[in-house]
């Protein structure tokens, strides 16, 4: 399963690539960052259904680093929440729904975002509510590093471990880079897990890009009481394609027509390479 | 003498419909004896939750909490919880539609010597310019209760502003003229038409009377709905009048008389004096002294309308 979901997580990376080009726009560095976890999430750890995406049993999830959207609309239309072609010809286009940040009008999609700093208390809101009504649905958010410098941010991770909130499980798509460059040369975040720690959270550290670590977090995440617990995901941005990782230019840049053949290459190899695992 | 608040007005109303409807929640910034909201927290502890001194997460928690199905009314000083978390108002509740009634209490002018930080004399422009966001500040206890009954039966979001003192009755207790998002005519009259929300209607009502006596008939509209302005009443009654008063408890700037005056221009042009707070911290004092000082009470409004009539 694990091998499936890696091969899945370069399938995503491989449609946010044509998201991004076709439309000359986009957050790829982050968008690749954040696959494996995404996959994980929709492929494995959420119960949502495309069926039904307004199911009060369903789990929750916000993606607070919004900008990372190309890869939230691969992972959507992959598991059936949206239409893959429809999202391939209109993303970013005039009059589309598809705009670059989540838009709650679309199925599956819980809240807007794109301001950074929101999806932690939101997130507390709807665990809050949960928990109030004793209901066993979980609530997820996925945040970036660079996001964590805003206030907000730590006003959440505050009331969170004071309202005990066991049913809320943050992630933070470590990759320290944002578009200025070093996470730690704009604002250091690097004591991040003894940060939580001391706001009351369970922390748990993962390489971020390793499926199977990532599914083991999850599952202890869960047997934690009592407390939120954050999972600091160390990941790569850029990760998947050579020219891309580490490099703070690849916040936001749309590649050339070169370099989009080379990317596009790389992903397709590397997704022939884990198929062939998955069959072996 | 009234001795109710209006915002007390909202936390018997809330407490009402708490016994029957537990997703009815109410949120405060350490702000439940500001917001009147004490007999709440202590009836209620179930539906009751704190946020400590963080406005933002105030508003952010609300939005979560109402998007699995809560009805949240979040209660906090005006100045703060209408700029402090205006981009958590604009993200959250407006953008994402998600059912919060944001009520700014202590509104306006309403903590006197405590000066310009807070003083909320921009909520009305900062709340009207977000789009799916309603803006609303009712005149007195009586309205307030029927604002609330309104506001807790549909699903959308609003901001809703009260003053921290005990205003006079404008509305009988059991004869609450109402109908959502329709001005109230409280007086009805041919030559000038006064406009006026929150605590301004009753020197507006006074006035209306004042200028009966020197043979002014004036017509007064208690415009609670400042977004959506109830542009069809505004209309029918501004058509035979010669001029337009607006009074307002805000900053001179995007607030009810701003709109009163851009849906006039368009429509039926007016000769018109918008009374308003000025653009500057409002010199020190209660309520009472800062209106008389500039002119909002019932003097102001009957000098207002003669020079407009002269």
């Amino acid at each position: 399963m694990s091998c499936n979901l890696r091969k899945t997580a370069y399938e995503l990376r491989a449609y946010a690539l044509d998201l991004i080009y076709g439309a000359k726009t986009g957050h790829i560095g982050g968008d690749f960052s954040e696959a494996e976890v995404m996959t994980a999430l929709y492929f494995s750890e959420l119960n949502v259904s495309p069926e039904n995406p307004e199911d009060p049993g369903r789990d929750y999830f916000i993606l607070s680093k919004g900008h990372s959207m190309e890869l939230y609309y691969a992972a959507l239309a992959k598991r059936g929440f949206l239409d893959a072609e429809d999202v391939m010809n209109r993303y970013s286009r005039f009059g589309s729904p598809y705009i670059g940040h989540p838009n709650n009008k679309l199925p599956g999609i819980e809240m807007n975002s794109g301001s950074l700093g929101h999806g932690l208390p939101v997130s507390v809101g709807i665990a809050k509510a949960l928990q109030m009504d004793e209901k066993p649905n979980r609530v997820y958010v996925m945040m970036g590093d660079g996001e964590l410098a805003e206030g907000s941010v730590w006003e959440g991770a505050m009331a969170a471990a004071h309202y005990k909130l066991d049913n809320l499980l943050a992630i933070v798509d470590r990759n320290r880079l944002q578009i200025s460059g070093s996470t730690e040369d704009v604002m250091h975040h690097d004591d991040l897990a003894a940060r939580f720690s001391a706001f009351g959270w369970h922390v748990i550290i993962v390489d971020g890009n390793d499926m199977d670590a990532i599914l083991e977090a999850f599952g202890k995440a869960k047997e934690i009481k009592g407390q939120p617990t954050v999972i600091i995901a160390e990941t790569t941005k850029g990760k998947g394609v050579s020219f891309m990782e580490n490099k703070a230019g690849w916040h936001h840049k749309v590649p050339s027509a070169e370099e989009y053949e080379q990317a596009k290459k790389e992903l397709l190899e590397k997704i022939a390479e884990l198929s062939e695992e998955v069959q072996a | 003498m009234n001795k109710i608040p209006n915002r007390q007005a909202i936390c018997e109303v809330l407490m009402e419909h708490a016994k029957e409807d537990r997703d009815v929640l109410v949120l405060c910034s350490d702000s439940r004896g500001s917001a009147s909201m004490t007999p709440f927290f202590d009836n209620f502890p179930a539906q009751a939750i704190e946020t400590g001194i963080a406005e933002q997460n105030l508003v952010s928690i609300s939005a979560g909490l109402a998007k699995a199905g809560k009805k949240p009314w979040c209660a906090s000083p005006a100045c703060f919880l209408s700029t402090r978390s205006y981009e958590q108002a604009k993200v959250d509740v407006a953008y994402s539609n998600t059912n919060v009634k944001l009520l700014g209490i202590s509104g306006g002018v309403s903590y006197g010597a405590l000066g310009m930080s807070h003083h909320s004399a921009q909520d009305f422009a900062a709340m009207a310019a977000i789009p799916n966001m309603r803006v609303y500040c009712p005149s007195d206890r009586n309205q307030t209760k029927t604002l609330t009954e309104a506001l807790l039966s549909d699903s959308k979001p609003a901001y809703i502003r009260v003053g921290r003192n005990p205003v006079e009755d404008v509305y009988a207790e059991d004869d609450v003229p109402f109908e959502m998002d329709r001005a109230t005519v409280v007086t009805e009259g041919t030559d000038i038409l006064i406009v006026a929300c929150g605590e301004m209607v009753l020197p507006a009502k006074q006035a209306a009377e004042a200028l009966k006596d020197l043979g002014i008939s004036a017509c007064v509209l208690d415009m609670y709905c400042i977004k959506p302005l109830d542009t069809k009443t505004l209309l029918e009654k501004a058509q035979n009048v010669k001029a337009v008063i607006t009074i307002e408890e805000h900053a001179p700037f995007g607030g009810m008389g701003a709109s009163v005056a851009q849906c006039l221009l368009q429509n039926a042009p007016k000769k018109a004096k918008l009374l308003a707070l000025p653009d500057s911290p409002v010199i020190t004092g209660v309520s009472k002294e800062v209106f008389d000082y500039y002119g909002l009470n019932c003097e102001g409004i009957v000098k207002a309308a003669q020079e407009l009539l002269s």
